[in-house]
């Protein structure tokens, strides 16, 4: 548990005068579920770009799964999965011809491709959904597979962009206890979300505040920190010493 | 103000999806409703059918005594509409924004200012900006200001919230109450639970049909299962422990706790018994209230 | 009127923010005029031609000489008879056989009618028009040359298509082609994006639920349309004019006029695919395939009109860049009037008004 997969230290990232990313730095551990909470307009989606190895830094270091950030990124992505509630899975193709689509990305075999088809669809309870195109899907069963998809080809890291947005609260939760499952067969979960009681799922979450990571600790410890009862508290104290307009 | 009657609207052979299957429902002057649930219960389909976009296959709506169908031009006279995803000109200045719809309502700016003030001030700073250059949140105080600047009798919001940090939609619901206090009738959808209690009345919305409607404190004094909140130990375990419970008839996490429903006849103190003999040694278990969540969540299973 | 107003503003907003747009739908007509006009030679060069003559006389000598003698043929000499000329087209080795009649001066002179056939290699359908055509001009020439010595009537048997285009410059085909592919693309793509744009982007139905009349908008969506075509038309005309020596024959007056019904025409084209698909991308291929395609193919501006298969032929009837190239070229190039191109112009206003008709049916008050 003590290895760090993520190793991010004085991380920027400027456009022009504006400066989206501020000298973060933080660890994350294998097999850890976190939590990266911030406002819109905070950086958030910049510094997971960064990580993703989409977006060189400007400034800083770091490395992804082992691999070099700035070097090294095209390996950075074949060792993470990445799944957002924008973009996940293609809609006009079928349930298993999106698993075959991303299991062919990442290069896995035809042979293990069908193998592990029938272990997922079994686990989410799909077959008899396995020909329906991804679009007639409700969108909580779309986010799992997705979820599924992003993890097929067990990456040392997954990253997930407010996944569970607009989903309905018993489904959301579903989605959670697969990020447990998955972390406890140690992969890494990388995720922001906009609910905050669902950063109280994670072992640990930081907080960006115009840049810069204000606040990176275990949810309790930060409540304790704050001296208050909810994760929504100690976002609120954070978030409303912004400057910057949203 | 607003009457909706046994509405059905359908997508076809697949539209399972955003279809509405039979709405009744009646919204006040000068109140908040809020439509909750999650994406594709039929919200945008219910929405749009109140601002004369789309027709339902069956039921009617009148809107302050018009026929949502025969007088489309006088609803839409009347009602200010502010769709799912940003709706504005991105090539376009926020004044220029502005300005147009403004013009398309056959009014000015000026006129109605006093309406948008409190919202249209924190844009002002960079009216000449590009609608396309702003950051999220701006983009819903433009798209607000769009929707009122005709002095709309009714709000109509399609998820004003999704994707919006909860700083920011704290924010937004501030500027509805000041919106309701000028006596504008307020119809917005959510799939964000908490956000119920910033509602007069509710509506729990899933797969095409109201499950439950009554005010925030109606649905919550609605609810007939015995709640419980267990902390202590690791989440996924407990989880898993407590679902093999047979008294135990959910078990969901909430935030750090996790909330149980349990059958009747279960003591507090057995079930710390029995966690106790699976190696839970220093767990807390509490009858609590239910939130809108746990309501949904009961109304769903 | 204030909505109008409002939404035209709007529209240029767009249109001029979107530089890269603008600067294509404003160069589109000088690139074309300046490829059609220098880069890409349409004109046939080098046509090897042969005459069959069972009787020389004093006229047909006359033709052979002025034929022989021009630029663009390459005179490869007499046959003795036609199975000999045969022979030699179906080789390959001849682009056109000129075959006169049997004692034509004398038929000519008695009955003021003598034929003169000609025979191209169609293998290359382009070029054997072309080549009948430049044939057909010297010999109208050289008729006319002929009458005015003789002061006698009479009528060598030729289509004497070409002979208003004595210089036989391709350009005087391709301005009118270029005219009619130009607006059509503008009008039709432009107006058909952007109002599919409106729905892509959801602001559709922001402007659906606003008291806005459905006319008004489409009304204020095409007029920047109008404008710029009508622009890019000048542009054609003042090019054609001054760099490629196209002269303007006809009613100035009469051209515009004709110009701003084919813009409506093509206006009302790119409103009735707005009304069926919602994808941007969608209202491009479908103005594509059947605006650009049709103009370029079926138009008659490369590909003479005469030459296709008849399906083909009927099937220009329905384009309107068909009727509107001929039109223009009648009324630009031959300096003809109203009563030349009625038909032309009558075609065009009903193919606006049947248009007009399909899109007022699929206009839809609300989102589906």
């Amino acid at each position: 548990m003590n290895e760090n997969v993520i190793e991010v230290s004085n991380l920027t990232k400027r456009f022009g005068h504006f400066t989206a990313v501020d000298h973060i730095t933080f660890n994350v551990k294998r097999g850890e579920i976190f939590g990266f909470l911030g406002a819109n307009g905070a950086g958030k989606t910049t510094a997971m770009q960064m990580l993703c190895g989409i977006s060189l830094p400007t400034e800083g270091k770091g490395t992804v799964a082992g691999f070099d950030i700035i070097k090294e990124n095209e390996k950075i992505k074949r060792n993470i999965g990445y799944m957002s509630q924008k973009f996940s899975l293609y809609e006009d193709l079928k349930v298993w011809e999106n698993i075959r689509l991303f299991g062919g990305i990442y290069g896995l075999s035809d042979k293990v491709i069908a193998e592990k088809t029938d272990e997922l669809l079994e686990k989410l309870n799909f077959q008899h959904e396995r020909n329906t195109l991804v679009k007639y899907l409700p969108l909580g069963w779309k986010q799992k597979l997705a979820f599924s998809v992003a993890i097929f080809h067990e990456p040392n890291i997954v990253f997930l962009d407010e996944p569970t947005g607009g989903v309905d609260p018993a489904m959301r939760r579903q989605f959670w206890e697969m990020i447990y499952s998955a972390s406890d067969r140690g992969i890494t979960v990388f995720v922001t979300t906009h609910y905050m009681d669902e950063a109280e799922y994670c072992n640990r979450v930081s907080i960006m505040v115009d840049g810069h990571i204000d606040a990176l600790d275990s949810p309790s410890t930060l409540r304790s920190q704050f001296n208050t009862e909810s994760m929504d508290e100690v976002f609120r104290q954070l978030a409303r010493k912004a400057k910057r307009a949203d | 103000m607003i009457e909706v009657k046994d509405l059905h609207k359908s997508y076809g052979r697949h539209g399972k999806a955003n279809a509405l299957n039979g709405i009744t429902f009646t919204v006040k002057k000068g109140e908040i409703f809020g439509v909750i649930g999650p994406d594709g219960a039929g919200k945008s389909s219910l929405f749009r059918i109140l601002a004369s976009l789309i027709l339902p296959d069956s039921g009617t709506v009148t809107i302050n005594g018009f026929e949502v169908i025969k007088d489309y031009q006088k609803i839409r006279q009347i009602i200010g509409y502010m769709p799912g995803r940003f709706s504005l000109y991105q090539d376009l200045s926020v004044e220029e924004n502005l300005k147009f719809f403004a013009t398309l309502f056959n009014t000015t700016i000026e006129e109605n200012y006093y309406l948008i003030k409190d919202i249209y001030q924190q844009i002002e700073p960079f009216k000449n900006r590009r609608a396309g250059a702003l950051s999220g949140g701006m983009k819903q105080k433009l798209a607000l200001s769009c929707a009122l600047i005709h002095k709309p009798e009714i709000l109509i919001l399609d998820e004003p919230t999704t994707g919006v940090d909860p700083v920011s939609r704290k924010e937004f619901w501030d500027m509805l109450d000041r919106l309701k206090e000028q006596g504008i009738t307020i119809l917005v959808s959510t799939a964000y639970m908490d956000e119920a209690s910033r509602c007069d009345r509710i509506a729990l919305i899933l797969e095409g049909k109201f499950i439950g409607s009554n005010t925030p404190q109606g649905i919550i004094d609605d609810y007939s299962e015995i709640l419980w909140s267990v902390i202590g130990g690791k989440m996924s375990t407990l989880l898993s422990v407590l679902r093999n419970h047979p008294k135990v008839k959910s078990s969901f996490a909430f935030g750090d706790k996790l909330h149980i429903t349990v059958k009747e006849g279960l003591q507090t103190f057995d079930l710390k018994q029995y966690l106790l003999n699976k190696g839970f040694n220093n767990v807390c278990i509490d009858p609590i209230q239910p939130t809108i969540e746990d309501c949904f969540m009961a109304l769903t299973s | 009127m204030k909505q109008l107003i409002a939404f035209v503003n709007k529209e240029f907003h767009h249109i001029f923010r979107d530089s890269r747009t603008l600067l294509v739908i404003l160069g589109i007509p000088i690139v074309q005029i300046l490829l059609f006009g220098f880069a890409i030679n349409m004109e046939v060069q080098d046509i090897r031609v042969a005459f069959y003559d069972p009787t020389p006389d004093a006229f047909t000598t006359g033709i052979t000489e002025r034929i022989r003698q021009n630029a663009y043929f390459n005179y490869l000499g007499k046959v003795n008879s036609m199975n000999e000329m045969e022979v030699v087209m179906r080789k390959g080795k001849l682009d056109l056989a000129i075959v006169f009649e049997q004692d034509f001066q004398e038929n000519l002179v008695h009955s003021g009618n003598a034929a003169v056939q000609l025979l191209s290699n169609s293998s290359d359908p382009n070029r054997g028009s072309i080549s009948v055509n430049y044939a057909m001009a010297i010999i109208a020439d050289y008729q006319k040359d002929q009458m005015n010595i003789s002061q006698i009537p009479f009528q060598i048997q030729t289509e004497n298509r070409m002979v208003y285009n004595p210089l036989m410059k391709s350009s005087y085909m391709f301005v009118p082609g270029i005219m009619g592919l130009v607006m059509m693309i503008i009008c039709t793509i432009m107006t058909s994006v952007s109002i599919v744009r409106e729905k892509e982007r959801g602001t559709m139905e922001v402007l659906l639920a606003s008291p806005l009349k459905h006319g008004t908008m489409i009304f204020a969506k095409t007029i920047p349309y109008m404008v710029i075509s009508f622009i890019d038309f000048i542009i054609i005309l003042l090019l054609s004019y001054f760099v490629l020596d196209v002269p303007v024959n006809g009613s100035l007056f009469l051209l515009c006029l004709i110009a701003i019904l084919y813009i409506f025409l093509s206006l009302s084209y790119g409103l009735t695919i707005s009304t069926l698909v919602d994808k941007q991308v969608n209202a491009v291929i479908i103005s594509a395939m059947t605006a650009m395609i049709p103009v370029l193919m079926l138009s008659g501006m490369i590909f003479p009109i005469d030459n296709m298969p008849n399906v083909l032929q009927y099937f220009s009837t329905i384009v309107p860049a068909r009727w509107f190239i001929d039109a223009i070229r009648k009324v630009m190039i031959q300096g003809q009037g109203l009563t030349m191109v009625w038909k032309d112009v009558l075609i065009l206003i009903g193919m606006t008004v049947f248009l007009l008709a399909v899109t007022a049916v699929n206009t839809k008050k609300r989102l589906e």
